[in-house]
């Protein structure tokens, strides 16, 4: 009982988790400031905005939901650090497994996208109204391209279980390297689920101001932020399993190393994307993403499919 | 039938670096009507040039704006000096062609960089600004400011061009050559900046001669025609360069011609520098201009700049009146955003290169007869042109030349 405690609270849970995000996010900065040539943050810049955030007044609008629009911030925290937990991260038994729990990732990560929605929803103020339809439309066009691609290994594997995918690539080499197009897919996927260049259009500055978070200001806006970073983290982590599933029987440390290495690699490329393109329009992304991404998603399963019927006869 | 909603862009918003109000009616994602509403920065500057001697005026003219500062105050200055007969030196024309044509780089790179940032192309912007730099820097070499230049002074400039910064000019221009030659580059590759910006803004010809878009923004619509090649003011008769001009009429078609209007000034810059005659640098001036009227015309970064002085005889003009390139681009932004999406309102509006600082006049509309008819002041200008500057406008018909 104390044990599980401790790993909720401490590790792998919300502490390693928080630290985690925030490095992550200034690694974000730092590397996209450096491709810019700009200097960019030093380490603790994320730290110090996040206190910096939380010591700031909170204004909320007069029309707003009072109950519903501060509580928000804290379900997208709490269901984005929750989906962390059951993702493996130095042994292929994640803390809390079932069977098919990759689905249940997938649709935990859902929830912190939905409260952006409502957010903006009981915002009550017009550009937040824009971006939270948007933040809808968006949902509806990454989310099933990302959910096949993330699904995809799983069916070359036989279950949607991360101890299972892992053990499966884990005793078949570099069988895993099939998956490229499906990783290729997810990646581009979940710079809409993160709300990143070229897909920020829920939250984009020059047309909407700040979209569904126009009207949170201070501590609620520092967890809606903080909640963002760990699902960028989670994001991450869910990819490094199901994509990269090597590493994961070598010990704490050197676990802690790999995995480690994958998330760094994962955000790295995230911001490569960001970094080299421009923001697209809401119909130039919904067609993208079902003209494009769905087939290729599509193509990668029936891959597998063809792998899997050819190993088995 | 969903409802429709009013979106307020301005006064004050992210994408505007300046006060202006666009009132934009979206049906869903889809822009139904824009209503733009200018005036929210007003600063009463032709009622206090009137106040002010010449001298003082020029400060007051300079800072109209604060990327063409150069322009305004060579167009005013073009005016006063008509009026007063001086005879400008060819060495200060030369200089002034210069670093208006450094003013009009640094302008377009600054276009570049805030278009990129509406497009959420942030990189983009960086590059450009950081290369803006150069020419920057340049421009504190030549005059001490970088923005607010103060080269010119009635009747001729007041500060040299050595040999030294000649040879820095040149080196300037080369680094500046290579690095837009990759924005082009960037700019007709780059998969998303081309889906952001082709047939967005879309301007008909035919909508840009009745709108009375001017710049860049008309010569994107293939409206082939700048002040520098047609009144040949300052040392443009000495040089050859081409009018940019493109037949896309979309916001693609705007950031092409800025582009290459990059390229032509690199190439009139270092023309210039070559032949920089050796003449003195100014004439003399009197404090007291004679009575007469003069309206100039210049070619700012962002189009047509016209500015019209009336003096008395007297240290003080009695009448000044500045229009800036933005006031006949910006109605044509609403033909423009006919049939758009509420994503390209920002990076249409900022298409036009607007800056409505300068555009802000107060106007009194007095209802009643005109004293001259349309037919008349057209007749009028031609014949004023053929008199005074030698060009021939009878042949030009209302419309379009490609």
């Amino acid at each position: 009982m104390i044990l599980s405690l401790l790993q909720i609270l401490i590790f792998p849970g919300f502490l390693f988790l928080f630290i985690l995000a925030l490095s992550a996010e200034y690694i974000d900065r730092k590397l996209y400031a450096r491709m810019q040539t700009r200097v960019g943050p030093p380490w603790f810049q994320p730290f110090a905005d996040f206190i910096k955030l939380l010591s700031k007044e909170l204004i909320i609008p007069e029309l707003a939901d009072r109950f519903i629009f501060k509580i928000l911030p804290l379900v997208a925290c709490a269901a984005a650090a929750t989906a962390f937990l059951f993702i493996p991260v130095y042994n292929p038994q994640s803390l809390f497994t079932f069977k098919g729990n990759i689905v249940a990732v997938v649709y935990i990560l859902t929830i912190p996208t939905l409260t952006y929605f409502l957010g903006g929803w009981y915002s009550r103020s017009l550009y937040s109204l824009i971006g939270s339809m948007r933040v809808l439309t968006q949902l509806f066009s990454y989310e099933v391209p990302l959910l096949m691609a993330v699904l995809a290994p799983g069916v070359l594997a036989s279950s949607w279980t991360f101890s299972a995918v892992i053990n499966f690539y884990g005793a078949n080499g570099f069988l895993f390297l099939v998956n490229i197009i499906a990783f290729a897919v997810a990646i581009i996927a979940v710079q809409g689920k993160l709300e990143k260049v070229p897909f920020d259009i829920p939250e984009a500055e020059t047309e909407i101001v700040a979209g569904t978070f126009t009207e949170y200001t201070g501590p609620l806006y520092a967890y809606f932020k903080l909640a963002m970073n760990i699902q960028a983290i989670s994001v991450a982590a869910l990819l490094a399993a199901v994509f990269m599933p090597f590493g994961y029987n070598l010990g704490f440390f050197l676990g802690i190393i790999i995995f480690l290495l994958k998330i760094l690699f994962i955000i790295a490329v995230l911001t490569v994307v960001r970094t080299i393109f421009a923001r697209i329009r809401m119909d130039q992304m919904v067609r993208f993403c079902w003209k494009y991404l769905t087939p290729m998603a599509l193509l990668q399963i029936l891959i597998n499919i063809i792998i899997k019927a050819a190993v088995t006869q | 039938m969903p409802k429709k909603l009013v979106i307020p862009i301005g006064p004050q918003h992210p994408a505007l670096k300046e006060p202006a109000s666009f009132d934009v009616t979206l049906q869903g994602e889809k822009v139904e009507n824009i209503l733009v509403k200018l005036g929210y920065n007003h600063r009463g500057i032709e009622k206090a040039c009137e106040s002010k001697p010449y001298l003082h005026d020029l400060y007051l003219i300079e800072r109209v704006c604060g990327i063409c500062s150069h322009s305004h105050a060579t167009c005013f200055l073009q005016a006063v000096e008509e009026i007063a007969g001086l005879n400008v030196p060819m060495r200060a024309k030369y200089i002034r062609s210069i670093i208006g044509e450094m003013e009009r780089i640094h302008s377009h790179l600054l276009w570049l960089g805030v278009a990129a940032h509406e497009i959420g192309f942030d990189t983009l912007l960086m590059y450009t600004w950081r290369d803006r730099e150069v020419i920057m820097d340049l421009l504190a070499i030549l005059t001490g400011n970088r923005v607010n230049y103060a080269v010119n002074i009635l009747g001729g400039v007041r500060k040299d061009i050595s040999d030294e910064e000649k040879g820095q000019i040149l080196k300037a221009m080369d680094i500046l050559e290579e690095r837009t030659k990759y924005y082009a580059h960037v700019a007709t590759e780059e998969i998303t900046i081309k889906k952001r910006l082709s047939k967005v803004g879309y301007l008909s010809p035919d909508d840009a001669v009745k709108m009375g878009a001017v710049g860049p923004t008309g010569r994107a619509s293939k409206i082939t025609r700048d002040i520098r090649a047609e009144e040949k003011y300052a040392a443009y008769g000495e040089v050859d360069f081409k009018v940019i001009s493109d037949d896309n009429c979309d916001v693609y078609g705007r950031a092409l011609v800025r582009v290459g209007e990059l390229m032509q000034s690199y190439s009139i810059i270092r023309q210039l520098i070559k032949k920089l005659p050796d003449t003195p640098l100014k004439v003399p001036a009197p404090l007291k201009i004679p009575a007469g009227e003069a309206v100039s015309r210049y070619e700012a970064p962002r189009g047509e700049d016209v500015h019209y002085v009336r003096a008395n005889g007297t240290d003080k003009p009695e009448r000044v009146k500045l229009r800036a390139p933005t006031l006949a681009n910006v109605q044509s932004v609403a033909t423009m955003l006919q049939k758009g999406y509420l994503a390209d309102v920002t990076i249409v509006i900022a298409a036009i290169d607007p800056c409505f600082s300068c555009t802000d006049r107060m106007i009194v509309a007095v209802n009643g007869k005109s004293e001259m008819t349309w037919k008349q002041l057209r007749q009028h200008s031609i014949d004023w042109y053929k008199k005074n500057r030698g060009v021939d406008f009878t042949k030009i018909k209302l419309g379009i030349r490609s």
